[in-house]
């Protein structure tokens, strides 16, 4: 009986992608820490505040955008699909901060709402105009990394930079680093305490909306050509493995970096080995660090912690009795 | 009407007609309120009668149905950098990746606006503030791994960096040991001799005689509001705390043993 795992062949999974092939998987391994990085200093911010879902939800509400986008331009074309998605987006964070604020309805409780409704909105408009949207659901869920090298690269003037969507998502991963770096106090305290925060004349309404949106523009720009699950998997991975291992913020997003780094790297080649989904590897990788970050972190680390413990009893043992 | 000190300053903070509802539910009806500068004042009243809303109001925090709010004559939102804010030690979330000096530092914030990070000044009066609560030694620790006490001194080591000169807090004594109780005392006092006002939520009526110069009864309206030694009595108490019978003893007891002036 053969496995359906395919051998692992060092010369195929470990030096091809890193020289034969690497004008193709240095873009993807690019990308995967792009996504990672934008996604994943965002996502600190999201778990900080306990909205880890808002990403999900996101994610999944800008399909009704999508579909009127492209009923209303008839093209695929990135830009309207793009400004489609974002307006959603937006209209999801509204709509889940009305329900929230003018009702009873608890905010996760809004947040399940608002994103199902809006996501099956998309799929009931994509099923009506059927004949005339040529969406495939699979494909916005599930967009393929191993692609994006394909297209055409960018180049201003005779300078080759490289593939669209690697250097949208490279922009748009500098960004973030920037924004988290010129906003570092008020992301902070209105994360920390946003009364407090509004009390220093900190608008904490602006930092929330303003944090919304620029969720929107990261989890559009990304999901297009990543899929749904790597750019949900990553808001929320590498910052709740980094938040294991350091206990202050600005360590914590170096690490969120560290981690989107190494899941790229490491997925990478897991999907080569697997011939699998490598946007799939990726998140594995990055779970495996997560894992690997809960029993071996310096604070709380299952296993640390035991072995401390025995270390301590072993310690205690010799004295004997007092 | 405006109130003004015999100096001719405008007051640190006065409301007018202020009410406030949660979801058309008023919980506070119709506040005026002046407060002179350099009192201790403290605000009682039972659970739910909008101590903590009137508060959050005063520094404009809330939307407010009706009424205004100004410190030192001008809208509160204009002088916010005057204001200094000690919330309840429970709003926040002690397992944040912050540390002492981390939260410390937030008390410079509102002074440094926009795009400006906090310089070393900052971080000195920082020090001093934390060395003032007697918690210096502890600014490099993960604020997880401190005592309920130990909390608050470090939410009011940050009030105090606010360098404001009107402060608002929200039940500082609220679950403290008896060294932090006495720290907070000295500490109020001390900013009380340099002319700061500051109002505070308090729970307990035994203590509010002895601490405060001046007393807020509060029960969605205003009950009473005067020096300590004319406002805390047991009608005036009774008629903020209303027929609850577990604490009009309790007030009875404290009005009995009021030998104190």
């Amino acid at each position: 009986m053969t496995l359906p795992i395919p051998s692992f062949s060092i010369e195929r999974v470990i030096v091809a992608p890193w020289t034969s092939q690497l004008p193709q998987f240095g873009w993807i391994v690019l990308m995967g820490f792009f996504v990672g990085t934008a996604c994943g200093l965002v996502g600190n911010y999201l778990i900080l505040r306990r909205m880890a879902l808002m990403g999900d939800a996101i994610s999944h509400s800008v399909l009704p955008g999508l579909a009127l986008a492209f009923l209303a331009t008839g093209s695929r074309g990135s830009g309207a699909m793009f400004l489609g998605a974002l307006a959603a987006a937006v209209v999801t964070t509204v709509a889940i901060e009305m329900v929230h604020r003018n009702s009873r309805v608890k905010q996760d409780a809004a947040i399940g709402i608002v994103f199902s409704s809006l996501f099956a909105l998309g799929v009931v408009l994509i099923s009506v105009f059927a004949d005339k949207v040529d969406l495939d659901q699979d494909c916005v869920l599930n967009g393929e990394l191993a692609l994006i090298a394909l297209p055409p690269p960018i180049s201003i003037g005779s300078l080759m930079l490289g593939p669209p969507a690697v250097i949208r998502m490279g922009v748009v991963a500098t960004l973030t680093v920037l924004l988290v770096l010129v906003f570092y106090k008020e992301l902070l305290v209105s994360a920390f305490d946003s009364i407090l925060a509004s009390s220093l004349g900190i608008r904490s309404g602006v930092v929330h909306y303003g944090l919304m949106g620029w969720l929107s523009i990261v989890v559009v720009s990304a999901f297009e050509s990543v899929g749904a699950i790597l750019v949900v998997a990553m808001l929320i991975l590498p910052g709740a493995t980094a938040s294991l291992v350091s206990r202050r913020l600005p360590r914590v997003m170096g690490l969120t970096v560290l981690h989107a780094a190494i899941s790229a790297v490491l997925g990478m080649h897991l999907g080569v080995w697997l011939d699998c989904s490598l946007a799939g590897a990726i998140v594995v990788a990055g779970a495996g660090l997560f894992v690997m970050a809960w029993l071996f972190n310096p604070y709380s680390g299952l296993l640390t912690v035991r072995w401390r413990h025995a270390e301590a009893a072993e310690l205690r043992e010799p004295t004997g009795e007092p | 009407m405006t109130s003004t000190q015999p100096s001719g300053d405008p007051v640190p903070l006065e409301i007018h007609d202020l009410t406030v509802a949660y979801q058309k539910k008023p919980v506070l009806w119709g506040v005026d309120l002046a407060v002179p500068a350099g009192k201790l004042v403290g605000i009682v009243g039972p659970n739910g009668a909008g101590k903590s809303t009137l508060i959050k109001a005063a520094m404009g925090l809330l939307p407010v149905s009706s009424g205004w709010v100004k410190a030192f004559g001008r809208p509160v939102s204009e002088e916010l950098t005057r204001v200094g804010y000690v919330p309840q030690r429970e709003t926040v979330d002690w397992d944040f990746p912050v540390n002492v000096m981390d939260v410390v530092i937030m008390g410079r914030y509102g002074r440094l606006g926009l795009f400006r990070r906090p310089k070393s000044a900052d971080r000195e009066i920082a020090r001093s503030c934390l060395d003032k609560v007697k918690m210096l030694a502890f600014a490099d620790r993960q604020i997880a791994n401190l005592s309920g006490g130990q909390q608050q001194r470090v939410f009011l080591a940050r009030a105090l960096a606010q360098e404001s000169d009107l402060y608002f807090m929200d039940e500082p004594f609220a679950g403290v040991d008896a060294a932090t109780e006495a720290a907070i005392i000295e500490l109020l006092h001390e900013l009380r001799s340099r002319g700061k006002t500051i109002l505070v939520v308090h729970h307990d009526l035994p203590t509010a005689r002895n601490y405060f110069d001046m007393l807020l009864l509060l029960n969605m309206r205003v009950v009473a509001f005067g020096p300590t030694s004319e406002v805390f009595t047991y009608e005036l108490l009774q008629r903020t705390y209303g027929g609850r019978l577990t604490i009009l003893s309790e007030v009875a007891e404290a009005v009995r043993q009021k030998g104190y002036k």
